[in-house]
């Protein structure tokens, strides 16, 4: 009788220690190898850049090092080129989201219904997307150089230019250069995200609403739109920050230059780290830009949750 | 009445050129410059196509120039980061599949900050960590900076790939006594090779167009990527347009040919990990 008692119960309460100490470590050890990763090469540097932020380290020097409490914070608060750069983000990523976005949508609207060679366009139009940026800028860069580029010489012809010349040297039209570039390589992103999420709505939806006699129009604004609204703010929102970041385009094609016109928050650090090795005024100007940068999507979430308590 | 849905029809096709044409026009051009003999350059500046083309300018580039150097250091450190991360972000992507264990928000959040605060930052602690250990300059380097800055989302990529599979695959399984281990290796793995193969490419693209961190990384020029062997040769020759280009085309092949690889997946797969991303 003990004997049988034993048997049954064996499977459940007796799993050897060593077992249960390997299932508990299991998601552990699956997921180690990236955490180590990521907290070596990403959150290590971070902090530490932070603290560069309060101290003077110039790479060429070997006598800095100290600290030196807010003076990179004084300086920046006294830097003409800091503010001109943080307009000129305001400009490059209104711009490039806002054409990006509206492109985008017409080029998913267009790709949503089945058509004779769908697959074929849809891998063309996509093909920017995997281009890879530095050689999407240098493209750009000697489409609008008027010794290889036939673009100056088409808005000669349009008459829109007095004559044809390299609008990247222009200190007025130099940003729509990096912009126009940008807008090229980033359509593709926006339309696959918003092609993926109207594929997503039921169907029947616009059938009943035609059915009931809703045109196009009214069917875009009441069904589409709606359903679309989510994926649009997540994709903007994030889309945004990313590229108030993006500062390879403008590397590229302008250097910032000219006249510091077409310098943005990003690239301005980078020059500062790579060019004058400034490395703790870099990062104190990396530290403004993510704080500009956490307030804006906190103020995006804020007002997300007004909009909806609103309703 | 029919001549409306006729008329919308061929507007539709219309837009859908004009897109066409506008995706397509900057790389046509790119390899038409590249294929025009240098006589012919300022002289037929604007028309579509050269009255004679010549493979000249890719005969010299891949014969005299440094450019296949850059071509296989590039090769070197996107093929090995594709690989190195397709492994780690299997491993983790499981673990974030199938496992419920402590600190799972936590990891998840520490991943999702990487992917919001701007990488420029790091340009500059990255290099200071680096350059003690010798690891500035280096191929290495590079590969163990674009592992760790890739990792994040192809874990989330990867992910939403294990979810896609049922559970009970790896429970009958382990049923008949295999470890999860086993089971993950040999049953669900060779069941995510769509997956695996869009990661890699995904990956693999991602640490080819990569320019900041090898700009700043890398000095010299038998270690440069082709980014920045590209960029130093457009600073130094910037009037050799015809050779640039045909750099330029070369830079574009592997970018290209992963990208039809997985374009297929693209609306379905990529979207799952990119909106949680």
């Amino acid at each position: 009788m003990t004997y049988v008692a034993r048997q049954s119960g064996l499977p459940k309460s007796r799993t050897p220690l060593k077992k249960r100490i390997a299932d508990a470590a299991a998601p552990y050890l699956y997921s180690a190898p990236a955490l180590i990763l990521i907290v070596t090469v990403m959150l290590v540097p971070l902090v530490l850049g932070v603290s560069y932020a309060f101290r003077d380290i110039q790479l060429l020097n070997p006598f800095s090092g100290a600290y030196i409490g807010l003076d990179h914070f004084r300086a920046l608060s006294e830097d003409q080129a800091f503010y001109r750069a943080l307009r000129n983000t305001l400009w490059w990523t209104g711009a490039s989201v806002f054409f990006q976005f509206v492109f985008g949508l017409i080029l998913a609207l267009l790709l949503d219904k089945p058509f004779y060679g769908r697959g074929l366009a849809q891998a063309l139009v996509f093909l920017p997307w995997a281009v890879p940026s530095f050689l999407a800028g240098l493209n750009w860069a000697w489409l609008f150089n008027p010794v290889v580029g036939p673009l100056p010489h088409w808005l000669f012809g349009l008459g829109i230019m007095s004559e044809p010349h390299n609008i990247l040297s222009d200190p007025q039209l130099a940003m729509w250069g990096p912009i126009v570039a940008n807008v090229w390589w980033g359509i593709p992103f926006f339309a696959i995200t918003l092609l993926a999420a109207l594929q997503a709505i039921p169907r029947d939806l616009y059938e009943a609403a035609s059915i009931d006699g809703a045109g196009p129009v009214q069917r875009f604004l009441s069904i589409t739109l709606p359903f679309l609204a989510p994926t649009i703010a997540i994709t903007i929102l994030l889309r945004t920050v990313w590229i108030s970041n993006f500062a390879d385009l403008i590397i590229v094609m302008t250097n910032g230059g000219p006249a510091d016109r077409t310098q943005i928050v990003a690239s301005y650090i980078f020059t500062q780290a790579f060019k004058r090795l400034d490395f703790g005024y870099a990062s104190a100007i990396a530290l403004v830009l993510l704080a500009l940068l956490l307030a804006y999507s906190m103020l995006i979430v804020i007002l997300r949750q007004w909009l909806l308590s609103k309703d | 009445m029919r001549a409306k849905p006729l008329l919308l029809t061929i507007a539709h096709r219309l837009a859908i050129l004009a897109y066409i044409a506008f995706a397509l026009f900057p790389l046509y051009w790119l390899l038409k410059v590249a294929v025009t003999p240098n006589d012919l350059l300022y002289s037929e500046g604007i028309r579509m196509w050269p009255s004679r083309a010549s493979l000249e300018h890719f005969d010299f580039v891949l014969r005299h120039s440094a450019f296949p150097v850059f071509f296989k250091n590039s090769l070197i450190v996107s093929g090995s980061t594709a690989v190195i991360v397709t492994v780690l972000a299997s491993l983790s992507g499981y673990a974030l599949s199938r496992f419920n264990f402590r600190g799972k928000y936590w990891l998840v959040a520490l991943m999702l900050l990487t992917q919001m605060f701007p990488l420029v930052m790091l340009v500059a602690p990255i290099f200071k960590i680096l350059s003690p250990l010798g690891l500035t300059n280096s191929l290495t380097g590079l590969v163990i900076v674009y592992t760790a800055f890739n990792v994040p989302f192809a874990t989330f990529l990867m992910q939403s790939f294990f979810d896609g599979i049922p559970k009970d695959l790896e429970e009958a399984a382990m049923i008949d006594g295999a470890t999860q281990f086993v089971a993950f290796r040999q049953i669900i793995l060779p069941l995510t090779l769509p997956g695996i193969a869009a990661t890699l490419g995904f990956v693999f693209t991602a640490a080819w167009s990569e320019l900041l961190f090898s700009l700043m990384l890398i000095s010299g020029n038998d270690q440069a990527t082709f980014p920045v062997g590209l960029l130093s040769f457009v600073s130094k020759f910037s009037v050799d347009f015809g050779q640039m280009m045909a750099a330029g085309v070369l830079a574009l092949i592997p970018a290209c040919l992963f990208f039809l690889l997985i374009q297929r997946y693209l609306v379905q797969g990529l979207t799952a990990g990119a909106v949680k991303g």
